[in-house]
């Protein structure tokens, strides 16, 4: 009877898994257009909350079974507590911030949580512990940015922290003749580039905060510069692409004006050419994309097996703990997607996209809502950052560009990818709130006049 | 109060020029910049998914082969490999074992089928290599897995259907006896593969054992696939090529070609001779092609257009793949512009240069007995689940026009009167009336036999059903040798054929199983 069980839930959890998260994307995108203000989405917010249980518990109940390791249900409850207490703190913290990204950023890490279990469990096990702890850090940053509105005056400290910490990493991996960009410490991986991006985002967003003429352009831009170049010659591409195009949407939106982005696309444009010319390794990630077919045993290893792993999952997955995903080189990092969409079906992989960009059309929606300048770019700026870079790791994997090998966020396995996330939706948390007075503000004003 | 200051202070920035247009319209144009860019994120995450799902879509059963993949290998390991029947319903393969980590594969007909059904241990071949994705997938049904994970009972994947016929294949393996050489018969409307016989063979039962010994050592060709691998001399078979380069060049027509075969035909100083010194006399173009005169064909060789002539060897697949699932050889003529003279002339009548697979000949006689158009050549009906139900099904497949129905018409024509009153008279005064044309390639070796036999045509001449292409290596002509073949070919299909157009012999199969 067990086994007629075990083949039932196994086969059968595929498709409840697919069909759990797209409900939950569903959801997701009708929130989007139902604005708090006016409608009562409560009730959608719990049903999301619903749905995420029943993912997470038929996941779970599934590596049981698969594994014969009852062990596992433990950590599902710890992980399962864990999401409850994100949403409870988050509404009796903050009852008026967003409970779109909250309940976006849990069902994430949910999925996250999932997939790292199958892939490696003394890995998730570590994540919990990341982040726990990011939680319990970051708790205190939208209150931080709710109440200290001076946050916009540090301009030149923005800069000189993000130069200061990128340069160090740079001479560190020069005096060690490595690429080195991040830090492990107990099995725990640090890449400062990553915590400095948000810093960075704080940067320009005070940098256009007096006046947004050409001036402004002008300084911002040869610091960012600097920034950028400072990661080129540390190799850390990605992080590179991710400062420069979150740097161009930002002055887009500061100006208003299309003609920077054309700078920037021209700009992007010759530094491409510059460094396909002058890297082998950029040289080599793009002959990687455009066939990696020739090189399989070789540069096109990683990106050949992540498409193995896409085609056999196909549209509902082989079932979790039914895959192979452990044949694509840091699965757990920079693949993660790949995995997902390997045991989950395409289904879930694209609700998990949909998730992605929910999020970031939420904080561009925070931001449109916004009359002051240094709120409404921080709240564009780290949307584009975390939409990017979701859009970087993702699009490398399914052969759609060239891999640049960043993480992603709340999914993937990583000390600082995950502090990083989560520090991210603080302050977009800490930003909304923000929205929320503002609004208040004015009202006040047009009731006074 | 310092709050309320800091608040006031920072909401109000925007507001003190707010009053002015400029803000008013500042604010809009980064509304207008938010809303851009949002557009184009979700355009990029659309386009991204799309690519995704479709790459794997179109690219799924070529990376599923890839042996870089471990997927298949796990797969192999949790089913039973499916069966391959025969399109009568024979079983041509199956897999047994303890369990299906240690399974192994049994061919019944050993030998027989040995390059059509090809092996799966050692890289993969024939109908193994073609249908391994569908061996290896399962679509019984959960319940059917459910209750074998209970009883701890094996899982069979999908089968496969092959459109191979036994008592054809039979036949065709049998006549070819200890010769090397070559025989493929297709359904010339459907492009269904009946019989494909390679020799010399091996018993894919035995692949483990015999596997390195065939390997190391470099005499032995017993895996090569004759059929589609195999690249000989077409002999006169390429007069076919070479008559419909004359028709295209003539209107269509051959009527008003005169020649006088004197037993050999010199040019430039350069000479060819008819096959074993036959003198044939005053010829017209029919009769030229039906005695198979190389003289006469050397004769027009030399009046054709080179660049016209490598157009039209171009239509007819030469120089590149074939249209076919598995790799086959490239053939190729020499014929170019700057061909002289005398290479001209043995490129005409199918020396020289000149090289062809069978199956491209094969091809070849199929679009001139199907109109013009030719259909993809496959080995594989469909899928059948072990449940029995039917899990993929395919269809024939046009690879286009390869000449047009005049030249078709006209090619039948004098393939008739080759069998009429030529080189393959064995054929005439049947129940059927074939056509065909035979070659006998001649290759410089020290043996005493210094010709392969060839043999390719179709029947019944007015309604084409099949093409049977046959070729005898080191036999000698191929009117002796090939067409005595071709028709014990032909009178076995059309002895099972007679009554029923189609029989429906998948039925029994399922049945048989």
């Amino acid at each position: 009877m067990i086994a007629y069980l075990e083949i039932f839930i196994t086969e059968l959890s595929r498709y409840f898994l697919g069909i759990f998260i797209a409900l939950y994307a569903f959801t997701g995108i009708i929130v989007l257009f139902r604005d708090d203000e006016y409608y009562s989405n409560d009730g959608i917010y719990i049903f999301q909350n619903f749905l995420m249980f029943l993912f997470h518990f038929s996941s779970f109940l599934c590596l049981c079974f698969k594994s014969d390791n009852m062990k596992l249900m433990g950590f599902y409850a710890a992980t399962e507590l864990l999401m409850i207490g994100i949403i409870l703190i988050a509404k009796i913290l903050y009852p008026l911030s967003d409970k779109l990204m909250t309940n976006n950023m849990c069902m994430l890490m949910t999925v996250g949580f999932v997939i790292l279990t199958r892939l490696n469990y003394n890995k998730a096990l570590k994540q919990f512990f990341i982040v726990t702890a990011s939680m319990i850090i970051t708790m205190g940053v939208p209150f931080v940015i709710r109440r200290f509105k001076f946050l916009y005056t540090f301009k030149w400290i923005y800069a000189s922290i993000g130069i200061a910490a990128l340069g160090a990493v740079l001479i560190a991996g020069t005096v060690t003749y490595g690429a080195n960009i991040s830090y492990t410490l107990g099995g725990i991986t640090f890449q400062p580039s990553e915590l400095i991006k948000i810093v960075f985002v704080f940067f320009v967003a005070s940098g256009f905060v007096r006046a947004r003429g050409m001036t402004e352009v002008l300084v911002t831009a040869s610091i960012a510069l600097v920034h950028v170049l400072i990661l080129v010659l540390s190799r850390d591409l990605g992080s590179a692409l991710i400062y420069a195009v979150v740097y161009v949407i930002m002055v887009y939106i500061a100006t208003g004006n299309f003609v920077y982005v054309g700078i920037g696309a021209l700009g992007a444009a010759v530094s491409g050419m510059l460094a396909y010319n002058l890297f082998t390794h950029v040289q080599e990630r793009i002959q990687a994309w455009i066939d990696p077919w020739t090189t399989i045993d070789d540069t096109g290893y990683q990106i050949t097996q992540s498409l193995f792993a896409l085609s056999s999952g196909s549209f509902w997955g082989l079932g979790l703990n039914k895959g192979n995903p452990g044949t694509i080189p840091f699965v757990e990092d920079d693949f993660v997607f790949s995995a997902i969409v390997e045991e989950m079906g395409f289904v879930t992989g694209i609700s998990v996209l949909t998730i992605c960009v929910i999020c970031f059309l939420r904080s561009m929606q925070v931001a449109a809502g916004l009359n002051s300048m240094f709120y409404r770019l921080l709240a564009a700026g780290l949307g584009s950052a975390y939409i990017f870079q979701v859009f970087l790791t993702v699009g490398g994997g399914v052969k759609f560009i060239p891999l640049t090998g960043v993480t992603l966020p709340f999914i993937s396995y990583g000390g600082s990818s995950v502090l990083t996330s989560i520090l991210l939706f603080e302050v977009l948390c800490g930003v909304t709130l923000v929205a929320g007075d503002e609004r208040a503000f004015y009202e006040k004003q047009q009731a006074a006049s | 109060m310092n709050k309320n200051k800091n608040k006031n202070e920072i909401f109000s920035k925007p507001n003190t020029d707010k009053n002015t247009s400029n803000a008013q319209k500042h604010k809009k144009n980064s509304n207008h910049a938010i809303i851009f860019s949002s557009a184009v994120v979700c355009l990029l995450f659309i386009c991204m998914s799309i690519f995704m799902v479709r790459y794997s879509m179109t690219h799924e059963i070529e990376m599923f082969d890839n042996s870089y993949n471990s997927y298949a290998k796990r797969l192999s390991k949790e089913y039973l490999r499916g069966k391959i029947y025969s399109s009568d319903g024979e079983i041509l393969a199956y897999s047994e074992g303890a369990s299906t980590q240690e399974q192994s594969r049994v061919y019944p007909y050993a030998n027989m089928f040995a390059h059509a059904i090809g092996y799966s241990t050692h890289g993969r071949m024939g109908v193994e290599s073609i249908a391994n994705y569908y061996l290896l997938n399962y679509h019984s049904g959960i319940v059917n897995a459910a209750h074998a994970n209970a009883e701890l009972e094996m899982l069979t994947a999908d089968s496969v259907y092959t459109t191979l016929d036994t008592s054809l294949q039979q036949i065709a393996y049998d006549s070819l006896g200890v010769y090397k050489g070559a025989v493929i018969i297709t359904e010339v409307d459907t492009g269904r593969i009946l019989a494909m016989v390679s020799k010399p063979d091996f018993d894919p039962n035995q692949i483990d054992q015999t596997w390195n010994e065939m390997l190391n050592d470099p005499e032995n060709t017993s895996l090569l696939n004759r059929v589609t691998q195999g690249l000989y001399p077409p002999g006169s078979t390429f007069k076919i090529i070479t008559t419909l380069e004359y028709l295209r060049e003539n209107n269509g027509s051959y009527d008003g070609y005169g020649f006088n075969c004197t037993g050999s035909f010199t040019y430039d100083g350069n000479t060819i001779r008819c096959y074993h010194g036959s003198v044939h006399g005053g010829l017209d173009f029919p009769t030229s092609f039906a005695k198979s005169c190389n003289s006469s064909f050397a004769n027009i060789g030399i009046g054709l257009d080179k660049d016209k002539f490598s157009k039209t060897l171009k239509d007819l697949m030469f120089e590149e793949e074939l249209p076919y699932d598995l790799p086959s050889s490239v053939s190729h003529t020499n014929i170019s512009p700057e061909l002289d003279s005398h290479n001209m002339m043995q490129a005409s009548i199918g020396q020289g240069q000149d090289s062809i697979s069978p199956l491209h000949l094969n091809m070849i006689t199929c679009a001139i007995a199907n109109g013009g158009e030719l259909m993809r050549p496959h080995l594989v009906d469909k899928v059948v689940s072990e449940s029995g139900s039917d899990v993929k099904t395919f269809t024939s497949q046009s690879e286009g026009r390869l000449i047009t129905e005049e030249e078709s018409a006209k090619l039948t024509e004098l393939m008739i009167g080759v069998v009429q009153n030529g080189t393959a008279k064995r054929l005439k005064d049947l129940s059927y009336t074939a056509a065909g044309k035979t070659g006998s390639a001649e290759y410089s070796s020290a043996t005493k036999d210094d010709s392969h036999a060839w043999f390719t045509g179709f029947a019944p001449a007015e309604d084409p059903q099949i093409a049977v292409t046959i070729i005898i290596e080191g036999a000698g002509s191929g009117g002796e040798y090939a067409v005595p073949i071709a028709k014990r070919m032909f009178d076995g299909y059309f002895a099972q054929n007679v009554n029923s157009e189609e029989p429906d012999q998948q039925e029994n199969a399922a049945t048989d199983q």
